[in-house]
């Protein structure tokens, strides 16, 4: 999986065997073991109720695993409470005190520390600057916006120099430009300061931007670890193929299977031949995965080499300004979207047949869902 | 057509606009004020009305002006430094001889002897003996004879004193003062001085009720405000119970609890744990549990609703910061229900401040706060001067603290950062 990674960095870390259950019955995270190397921006991601804010809270200490033991710098820190494992956090709604002036928010984690008086100035102030807000040190958080609330919030979980930083879903209240800025802004901090950062988010997008790494929970079980264009390329699994950016599902069945391409006959006709990632054997159902970049539209009639070539009907065309995407049916699956240039669209209508073709390297055949 | 008026034709619109509005506004206003009317014109006369009236009879005082008119015009230029002359004689026995035909003469003695003991008798033995009007130039003398207080400058000024029509004699007398017969504010003689001690005592048992609320209270609260609704429904059941329960009944609940055979003291007896009943009740322990308990939902219920407003991210936050959990409470928790602990407190101690059912019933004789005075004033004694003036003073201090509250509320600034 770590595909020509550079693994010298120590885990800083380390999740080993853990479990964890409310009530008794059902298991929120199933057996995890995950290590997060020093220095790394590593995201968890998965659908609501996959586990991976539990996951966050464990590490955090707000809750406690049911099995297993989780290290931080080889100290396992299962019982050992919040307060004292020096990991900074920064919260879905930033959860600044509204009682206390942003330089008091910051000064928070270094006067519980007993910091000398000059000594907490002289890093509040240096916060203050690092997020660009001098001027507001008098002002409360009620008087902030979101950014600024969530840049302050920043701050605070930064101040104290913790050896781990926890996101959760920091920028999920903030509109669609100013969480893109935050982004960049919080990816800058990660690399210029070289602190270890978990995110979690349920925003594929956001985790592509930027993580070093990616963890795709689901259902309570790390599906894939790896860096955000090898989860793109190389999923392992359907689930992650289709919660990673976008995704066209062929159903059908493996006829056989020549080394690491097999030949699928499609449920709803045809047959293609796709690189076998993930089907146990001639017989077995299986799942397959295209990009709609990776689709191409031929007109009918047009020759065309290679194995993949099926025929479809144009059901829809959408504009979506810096491209276009073309909705048809395809053997059974009448939602199979195909990227455009923009303005390709125009030479589509409704109901016409046309061909489409992709590399066997493109088409993944993966798990059955 | 999609492009914009020219400017001339906005300016045109302005000023219907404007009116248009005004006429829209107005509508809204005459709504809202037909929807408040009816409450309004209650308060006014069940609140507003009783208590201007309570605050002007504080300082009315026209009883003795109706009763000896004659008498309080003679008396108009009169300097107090020596006894008045003849003409005012003979005006009081004028006045005397119409009153008690009139039947009014205990109007007068009853005020005038609130402010000199034994004026009562002195004017109605004079109206008894004064047969007839006395002759020329021997007023001063007959009713000399009749009495010889009639020859005190004191009788004089006191009478003086209560000519109306306003007196500050009622709210002095609420603050153990008197005006003596040189007119000097002084303090009133030490039998007589005992409302400053009673307002002090109704301050003292507020204050340690309201200190009482608050301890119990704050962690009934905090747990209200972080279980899980189901349990937390069940609990504020329990907490709005008395409420839904008649004070007196509550309050003789503790009678059959806390007295000397009482359930309390029987069953420490059958422990084995006292020999001799304890004295629980109609003492100033009886008053305050019976308080505290009456008085416990009006502390727990602001107190809840500004916890529960506060988001348990907060403590979570303060303790990913490095804050053990005393140092997020003291730091982060309490200030933000401070609100509610000012509000709670308030309310308490107001409603305290104006207790008279229960330390009456569960209360000592040294137990009894100023309402038991004012009551016993209105309905026993009739002496609504007294009580009115009483009263006004205790509004007055309630006031004050409204007051003060509300500058210290206005200092600071709650406002949360969260939505949630």
């Amino acid at each position: 999986m770590e595909a020509g990674m550079v693994t010298a960095a120590p885990a800083l870390v380390r999740f080993s065997g853990i479990q964890k259950t409310y009530d008794g019955e059902h298991l929120v995270v199933k057996n995890l073991d995950l290590d997060i190397r020093k220095g790394e921006f590593i995201t968890l991601l998965g659908p609501s109720g996959s586990g991976k804010t539990t996951t966050l809270m464990m590490l955090a200490g707000f809750e406690v695993p049911t099995h297993g033991e989780i290290y931080l710098a080889d100290r396992p820190i299962k019982n050992v409470p919040p307060h004292r494992r020096d990991i900074g956090m920064v919260f879905q709604n930033y959860a600044l005190f509204p009682h206390l002036t942003i330089a008091e928010n910051i000064a928070f984690p270094l006067s519980v520390r007993k910091t000398n008086k000059a000594d907490v100035q002289e890093r509040v102030s240096a916060a203050l600057r690092m997020i660009k807000m001098e001027t507001f040190a008098h002002r409360r958080p009620g008087q902030l916006s979101g950014g600024q609330q969530q840049r302050v919030a920043l701050a605070r979980a930064l101040v104290f120099n913790p050896q781990l930083v926890l996101m959760d879903e920091p920028l999920g209240a903030l509109d669609k430009r100013l969480r893109e800025q935050m982004q960049l802004e919080i990816k800058q901090l990660h690399e210029t300061m070289g602190i270890t950062i978990v995110y979690v988010t349920h925003d594929q997008s956001e985790a592509l931007t930027m993580s070093d790494r990616i963890a795709v929970f689901n259902d309570g079980i790390v599906q894939q670890i790896d860096r955000p264009d090898a989860l793109y390329e190389h999923p392992v699994n359907s689930f992650v193929a289709h919660f990673i950016g976008e995704n066209n599902v062929l159903a059908g069945t493996v006829e056989t299977i020549d080394k690491d391409f097999c030949r699928v006959v499609l449920a709803g006709g045809g047959a293609v031949t796709a690189r076998a990632v993930n089907v146990s054997g001639a017989g077995a159902s299986t799942s397959l995965s295209v990009r709609p970049e990776r689709v191409a539209i031929v007109p009918e009639g047009t020759s065309s080499e290679g194995p993949n070539r099926l025929p479809a009907r144009v059901q829809n065309t959408i504009y979506l300004g810096d491209h276009a995407l073309a909705v048809l049916e395809v053997a059974g699956n009448a939602e199979f979207m195909v990227k455009l240039q923009p303005g390709a669209h125009h030479s589509l209508t409704p109901g016409e047949d046309v061909f489409i073709s992709f590399r066997p390297e493109d088409c993944l055949a993966l798990d059955p869902v | 057509m999609t492009t914009a008026s020219p400017t001339g034709a906005n300016a045109q619109a302005e000023v219907p606009l404007k009116r248009r509005l005004r006429r829209a506004e107005r509508t809204r206003q005459v709504k809202a004020l037909a929807l408040v009317a009816p409450l309004l014109v209650f308060l006014l006369f069940t609140f507003a009305g009783p208590i201007a009236g309570m605050l002007w009879r504080a300082v009315d005082d026209r009883e003795v002006r109706q009763v000896l008119p004659q008498t309080i015009a003679a008396l108009a230029n009169w300097d107090g430094k020596e006894l008045p002359d003849e003409k005012a004689y003979a005006a009081l026995a004028s006045d005397i001889l119409a009153a008690r035909a009139a039947g009014t003469i205990a109007i007068a003695a009853k005020r005038l002897n609130y402010a000199l003991n034994g004026f009562r008798t002195i004017l109605t033995s004079t109206a008894r003996n004064l047969k007839a009007a006395p002759e020329q130039r021997t007023a001063r003398e007959t009713l000399g004879k009749i009495n010889p207080a009639w020859r005190e400058r004191a009788t004089w000024t006191t009478i003086k004193n209560a000519s109306g029509p306003m007196t500050g004699f009622y709210l002095l007398a609420a603050l153990d003062l008197v005006r003596n017969a040189d007119g000097a504010i002084v303090a009133a003689p030490p039998d007589q001085a005992i409302y400053r001690e009673i307002f002090a005592r109704t301050f003292l048992i507020s204050l340690g009720v309201t200190a009482l609320c608050l301890i119990l209270g704050f962690p009934v609260a905090y747990l209200l405000a972080t279980l899980p609704p189901g349990r937390s429904n069940l609990l504020m059941i329990f907490v709005l119970l008395p409420f839904w329960t008649s004070l007196l009944v509550r309050t003789c609940a503790w009678i059959v609890l806390l007295q000397s055979k009482g359930v309390v003291n029987d069953s420490l007896h059958w422990l084995g744990i006292i020999d001799e009943p304890l004295r629980l009740i109609y003492n100033r322990f009886g008053v305050c549990v019976a308080m505290t308990h009456v008085l416990l939902p009006f502390m727990i219920l602001p107190l809840y609703s500004s916890m529960k407003a506060i988001s348990p991210a907060y403590m979570r936050a303060a303790a990913s910061l490095g804050a053990p959990p005393l140092t997020a409470f003291l730091r982060i928790y309490l200030p933000q229900t401070l609100p509610g602990i000012g509000a709670g407190s308030l309310l308490v101690f107001i409603l305290a401040l104006g207790y008279y059912i229960t330390p009456a019933l569960v209360g000592g004789a040294a137990d009894q706060m100023i309402s038991y005075f004012i009551a016993l004033y209105t309905t026993e004694t009739a002496n609504w001067g007294l009580a009115s003036a009483l009263g006004a003073v205790l509004l007055l201090a309630t006031l004050l603290l409204a007051l003060v509250y509300g500058k210290l509320v206005q200092g600071q600034q709650v406002t949360g950062g969260m939505k949630n």
